[in-house]
C-alpha cells in the first residue's frame, strides 16, 4: 500500500527502485477512486497527467536523476484548489471560477515541480478559503475520514482529508486564520503554517493578503520539514516574502529538545470553552514533553481575547478588495446585464456563496468612510499589540503550546447556521496569523467514542520553524498518534 | 461685483520607464490591444505586484525637480472602485503617505515669475482603456499598470491662461528631467481641474467644481475659459453653485455636470498589504539626487545672465537642450558669446535641418566657430563672406582661416583698392548717383551693393560707405545732416 507511506518512506523505496513512481501514483489514484466518493477531498483528479508525470519521473530516475537534486522525485502530492497549477482548474471552491483554468504556476507549484513532485489534482476547500469546515465549498463538503458524518475542518479540509485518507502523500493548503492547522487537527495529520513571508504567496488566490500563508499537510513532522525546505525562501515575485536563509529543517530534527521551554498561555486554557477530552489529551501531551526534558512555563498573552474580533475586521476588509476582481469582465463566470453595474451585481450575486458575500459586506463596511478609523485602523492597532504579546513571550520561552481547536470535529451542518459558532473554531489558531508567526499542529490523541483525532498546536517566533519541527518530531517519535489510520 | 477664479490642477503623467509599475510588461504606446499584458496587469487570481524601482526613482526625481520634500516613509494604498478598465477593481496609489510633498514650481507668466505650490506628487498605476463599438465594448489593458506620477497643485492659479502656462512649465520640467515624455498625442498627460470663483478678495473659497479627464493643455485652457464665466454668471443671477464634477465636451466647447457631491465615490482607501512601505535609504536618495538637472527657467535665466543673451535666444537654448549644451561648450571659450549664439541659432540650426544631420554628425570643431567670429570681429572677413565660409566648413570641416586663405576671401580694407572700386561703381550707376544727390539717401545702399558686387563681397562695407559718401559730397537734403 504505497499510498499509506510517508513522503520520506516513499522516497527511500523509490530511491532503492523497490517501487516505481507509477506504482505509488497509481496506488493514490486507486485510493481516490475507492474512497473519495465518500470523503470528497478532491475537486479534480488529473489521472492521465499524474501518471504521465510519474512515468517521466521514473524515466528520469533511470537516467540517473535522484532525490539528492530532486528531493520529491516521483512523490504524488495534491494541492488545495486556491493555489495555481498551470493548465489545471483553479476554482477556489467557487462557482465564480467553476470553469477557470490557471495559466501559470504559483511559485510553490514551481518549487514542487522542480523538486520532482507529481500533481494528483485539486483539493476541496471552503470557498476562497473562507470557513472552518469545508462546508462552504460550492461543490459540496469534504467529509472527515474518521467519521464521514463530521466535517474535516477548514478551509484546507480537502488537503487534510486527502492526506488522512491516504489519497496522497502530502498536500499543500493555505492558512489565513487556522485553515491548515484546524483541519490537520480534525483529521489527525500534521499541519504547518510557516511564518508570514517564509513561503511565497505568488499564485495563492488571496483571501486576506496580510494573513495568508501557504502551509503543508503531511503524515509526519519529518515530511513537513522536507516539504518546507522545498517551498520556503525569498521570491522576487512576492514583495512580502522575506530574504531569510532556509535552514536544513529535516537535518535538524534529531537534535535534543531537553532544556527547551514551552509556554502555556493561561488565556488558552480557560474552563468552559475547552472540551474535556481535548483538555485531557493536551495535559498528557505536556507531560509527555516534560518527560523528554522540555520545561513547561505558564505565560500570558493578554490581548488574546481581542484576536477573533480583530481578525473579523482585518480579514474581511482585505478580502473585500481582493475579491473585487471577480467581476465577469475578463474571466470566470459572467451573468450579462444591461450595463457593467448590473453585470457585476448579477455575476457576483450568482457566483459567490453566502459566507463569501457575508465577509465582503463586512469588509466593505469596515473600510467605509466614517467607519475606517473605528474598525479597520483600530483593528490594526490591536493587531500590533497581539504581535507584541507574542514577541515578549518568546523572550521567555522557545515555543508556545495550545490545543489546536477547542473541540473535536463537529457534525456536518452543526454550525452552518451560526457563523459566530463556526468562527470560534479558530479561536486558538487566529492569533498566530495576526502576529505573523509560525504554527504547527500535530496529532496528540483521540476522543474515545467515537474515535476522533485531537491536535495540539505549537507556536514559534518569526522564522522559528526549526524549533517547532524539532519539538514536534521529538513528541511524534515518543508517541504513536500519527500512526493511527481512519476506519475507511 | 467683481469675481476671481481659484484654480488647482491634478496632473497625471506617465513615467518614462521601460516596464510597467508592478510587472515586467513593456511600458509602450501603440502596440495592438492586449499584447503588453500578463497575469499581473490583467489582475488574474493569485498574482502579486512588485514595485518597479525605476518608477520609484522617477517619482522622487520628479518631486525633487518640483522642490518637494521627500518623506522618509511612503506607502501604497488601494483605491477601491468598480470599473471595467480597472483590472483588479482597485487602483494602487499613494493616499495619505505619498513619496513627495510640499514643493513648488516657478514659471514665467505675463512677464513675471509666478510660483504655484505643489501639494504632493505621488505614484500610482494607470488603468486600461475602454473602447465602445456598435453593440459591444472592449478594453485594452496595455496601459493598465503603467506608472503615473500625479502632481497635485495648491489652488494658486487665477486664470485659464495662467493654468495653461503652469501646465507647459510643468511639462518642460518633467521632460527636461527625463521623468516623462509628456507626449499628449500618446495620452501620456491627463488633467483634472478644480475651479471655483469668489468675490475678488474674499477669504472663503467658492464651491469646488472638478472637470475630469482633460487630455490636452489647450483643452484645459478652453474649459476654464468656459467654466469661469459660467460660474460667475450663475452667481450673478443669484444662483448657487454646489460641489460637483463636470465633463468637458471638447466638440461642443462646454462643460456638463456628471455628478454632485451627494453621489461621490467612497473609495475605501486602505494600505495595500501586498506591498511593503517605501523607506528610501540615503544612498538610494543620493543616486536620485545625482539625476537632478537644471530646470528650464533657471537655465534660461542663467543663459541671459552669463552670456548676455536676449530672452528669445536663451529660450531657444532651453527648448533645444542639445543645441544649448553645444552653445555652452563653445561660448565658454570665446569673448563674444552673443555672436556665437547668433551663429548657432541662425546658421548651425538651419544647416543641420537642411542636411538632416544632428550635432553628433558635425564635421567641424567648436574652435572653427570661434575662429569665424574672430575673423569677423577683426574685420578680416565681412559677415556676408562669413556665411559662405560657414557653409564651407560645415560641409568639409576645413578651418575658416584656411578657407579664407585658400579662396582669397579676406576683406578688402585697403583704401586705395576701395577708392578704385567706388569710382567704378559711381561711374557705372549715374542714375542712383543722381538720386542720392537729389536727397534719396537709400540710393547709397544700392551703390554700396554694387561696390560689394564688384569686390565679390570682399569689400569692407563700412569703409566703402564712408568713401562713397565722401565722393558723392554727402547727402545734402537727406536724413543725415
Ligand atoms: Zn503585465
Amino acid at each position: 500500500m504505497p499510498n499509506r507511506l510517508t513522503v520520506c518512506e516513499l522516497s527511500r523505496l523509490l530511491s532503492r527502485r523497490e517501487l516505481s513512481s507509477r506504482e505509488a501514483t497509481q496506488a493514490c489514484l486507486d485510493a481516490i477512486r475507492q474512497r473519495d466518493p465518500v470523503v470528497r477531498a478532491f475537486l479534480h483528479v488529473d489521472e492521465a497527467g499524474a501518471l504521465a508525470q510519474a512515468d517521466a519521473a521514473d524515466a528520469a530516475r533511470r537516467r540517473g536523476r535522484s532525490a539528492e537534486t530532486h528531493p520529491l522525485l516521483g512523490i504524488p502530492v495534491a494541492i488545495k484548489d486556491v493555489i495555481a497549477v498551470r493548465n489545471q482548474p483553479l476554482t477556489c471552491g467557487s462557482r465564480i471560477l467553476a470553469r477557470y483554468i490557471a495559466p501559470y504556476d504559483a511559485t510553490v507549484t514551481e518549487a514542487l515541480r522542480r523538486a520532482g513532485a507529481i500533481f494528483l489534482g485539486r483539493l476541496n476547500l471552503d470557498e476562497f478559503a473562507m470557513g472552518s469546515s469545508t462546508e462552504n465549498s460550492a461543490f459540496g463538503p469534504t467529509r472527515n475520514p474518521w467519521d464521514t458524518t463530521r466535517i474535516p475542518g477548514g478551509s484546507s479540509g480537502g488537503s487534510a482529508a486527502a492526506v488522512a485518507a491516504d489519497e496522497c502523500s502530502a498536500a499543500l493548503g493555505s492558512d489565513t486564520g487556522g485553515s491548515v492547522r484546524l483541519p490537520a487537527a480534525f483529521c489527525g495529520v500534521v499541519g504547518l503554517k510557516p511564518t508570514y513571508g517564509r513561503v511565497s504567496r505568488f499564485g495563492l488566490v488571496a483571501y486576506a493578503s496580510s494573513l495568508d500563508q501557504i502551509g503543508l499537510l503531511t503524515k509526519t513532522v519529518r515530511d513537513a520539514a522536507l516539504l518546507l525546505e522545498t517551498v520556503a525562501g525569498h521570491d522576487p515575485l512576492d514583495s512580502t516574502s522575506v530574504a531569510q536563509p532556509v535552514p536544513p529543517y529535516a537535518a535538524g530534527l534529531d537534535q535534543s529538545v531537553a532544556g527547551l521551554r514551552v509556554g502555556l498561555p493561561r488565556e488558552y486554557f480557560v474552563e468552559g470553552g475547552l472540551d474535556a477530552e481535548v483538555r485531557h489529551s493536551i495535559d498528557r501531551a505536556i507531560a509527555q514533553l516534560e518527560s523528554l526534558g522540555v520545561e513547561p512555563v505558564e505565560v500570558s498573552l493578554p490581548h488574546t481575547r481581542y484576536a477573533l474580533g480583530t481578525f473579523c475586521l482585518i480579514a474581511p476588509a482585505e478580502a473585500s478588495a481582493n475579491l473585487a476582481r471577480f467581476d465577469g469582465v475578463r474571466y470566470g463566470l459572467r451573468v450579462e446585464g444591461a450595463d457593467p453595474i448590473e453585470m457585476y451585481a448579477r455575476t457576483r450575486g450568482a457566483g459567490f456563496g453566502p459566507e463569501v458575500k457575508r465577509r465582503i459586506i463586512l469588509g466593505t463596511h469596515a473600510l467605509s468612510s466614517g467607519y475606517y478609523d473605528a474598525y479597520y485602523l483600530r483593528a490594526q492597532k490591536v493587531r500590533t499589540l497581539i504581535r507584541q504579546d507574542f514577541l515578549d513571550t518568546f523572550k521567555q520561552v522557545d515555543a508556545i503550546l495550545t490545543p489546536t481547536a477547542p473541540t473535536p470535529p463537529f457534525k456536518l451542518g452543526e454550525k452552518l447556521a451560526d457563523p459566530l459558532q463556526m468562527y470560534l473554531s479558530d479561536v486558538f489558531t487566529i492569533s498566530c496569523n495576526l502576529a505573523g508567526i509560525c504554527g504547527l499542529s500535530l496529532p496528540c490523541g483521540f476522543t474515545t467514542s467515537p474515535k476522533l483525532p485531537i491536535g495540539m498546536q505549537l507556536l514559534g517566533p518569526p522564522f522559528g520553524e526549526e524549533i517547532l519541527l524539532r519539538l514536534g518530531y521529538a513528541f511524534e517519535q515518543s508517541t504513536d498518534w500519527h500512526r493511527h489510520r481512519p476506519p475507511l | 461685483m467683481e469675481y476671481e477664479a481659484v484654480i488647482g490642477l491634478e496632473t497625471h503623467v506617465q513615467l518614462k520607464t521601460q516596464s510597467k509599475m508592478w510587472c515586467g510588461c513593456a511600458n509602450a504606446f501603440g502596440a495592438p490591444p492586449n499584447t503588453n499584458v500578463c497575469p499581473v496587469c490583467l489582475g488574474l487570481p493569485g498574482v502579486l505586484p512588485v514595485a518597479n524601482d525605476e518608477a520609484l526613482r522617477l517619482t522622487v526625481l520628479g518631486g525633487l525637480l518640483l522642490n518637494c520634500r521627500i518623506p522618509s516613509f511612503a506607502k501604497f494604498d488601494r483605491k477601491n472602485y468598480f470599473y471595467p478598465d480597472v483590472s483588479k477593481n482597485y487602483q494602487i496609489t499613494q493616499y495619505d503617505r505619498p513619496s513627495t510633498t510640499e514643493g513648488h514650481l516657478d514659471f514665467e507668466f505675463e512677464g513675471a515669475i509666478r510660483r504655484v505650490r505643489i501639494t504632493r506628487a505621488h505614484l500610482e498605476e494607470d488603468v486600461g482603456k475602454s473602447f465602445h463599438f456598435e453593440r459591444t465594448s472592449g478594453i485594452d489593458f496595455n496601459r493598465a499598470g503603467v506608472p503615473l506620477l500625479e502632481i497635485v497643485s495648491e489652488p494658486d492659479l487665477a486664470s485659464a491662461d495662467m493654468a495653461y502656462a503652469y501646465l507647459n512649465a510643468l511639462k518642460d520640467v518633467l521632460v527636461y528631467g527625463g521623468v516623462s515624455d509628456c507626449d499628449m498625442e500618446k495620452g501620456m498627460v491627463r488633467c483634472d481641474v478644480n475651479v471655483s470663483v469668489r468675490p475678488r478678495g474674499a477669504a472663503d473659497l467658492g464651491a469646488k467644481i472638478e472637470i475630469k479627464n482633460m487630455n490636452s493643455f489647450s483643452g484645459v485652457r478652453r474649459a476654464l475659459a468656459y467654466e469661469i464665466p459660467r460660474q460667475i454668471a450663475v452667481l450673478e443671477r443669484g444662483g448657487m453653485l454646489v460641489q460637483s464634477t463636470r465633463r468637458w465636451d471638447d466638440a461642443a466647447g462646454i462643460t456638463e455636470e456628471m455628478r454632485t457631491k451627494e453621489d461621490a465615490h467612497d473609495y475605501r482607501y486602505f494600505p495595500d498589504p501586498d506591498l511593503m512601505a517605501f523607506e528610501p535609504t540615503e544612498s538610494w536618495l543620493d543616486e536620485v539626487r545625482g539625476r537632478v538637472v537644471e530646470l528650464p527657467l533657471a537655465r534660461k535665466q542663467r543663459f541671459m545672465r552669463d552670456y548676455q543673451l536676449p530672452a528669445a535666444d536663451a529660450q531657444t537654448f532651453v527648448d533645444d537642450v542639445a543645441l544649448g549644451a553645444y552653445f555652452e561648450g563653445v561660448a565658454g571659450q570665446t569673448r563674444n558669446p552673443k555672436a556665437i549664439a547668433n551663429w548657432v541659432i541662425n546658421n548651425l540650426r538651419a544647416h543641420l535641418a537642411e542636411s538632416q544631420t544632428t550635432l553628433a554628425d558635425l564635421r567641424f570643431r567648436p574652435a572653427h566657430l570661434i575662429e569665424l567670429v574672430e575673423l569677423i570681429d577683426s574685420g578680416r572677413i565681412s559677415s556676408r563672406i562669413a556665411q559662405d565660409v560657414f557653409a564651407e566648413f560645415f560641409a568639409t570641416g576645413e578651418s575658416p582661416a584656411a578657407i579664407v586663405q585658400r579662396k582669397g576671401l579676406s576683406q578688402v580694407s585697403d583704401a586705395g583698392a576701395l577708392e578704385a572700386l567706388c569710382d567704378e561703381a559711381i561711374a557705372a550707376n549715374p542714375g542712383p548717383v543722381a538720386d542720392y544727390r537729389a536727397g534719396k539717401s537709400a540710393a547709397l545702399n544700392f551703390i554700396k551693393g554694387q561696390v560689394m558686387r564688384l569686390s565679390k563681397g570682399k569689400a569692407n562695407p563700412a569703409m566703402a560707405g564712408e568713401i562713397l559718401e565722401r565722393k558723392l559730397g554727402g547727402n545734402r537734403s537727406g536724413t543725415r545732416a
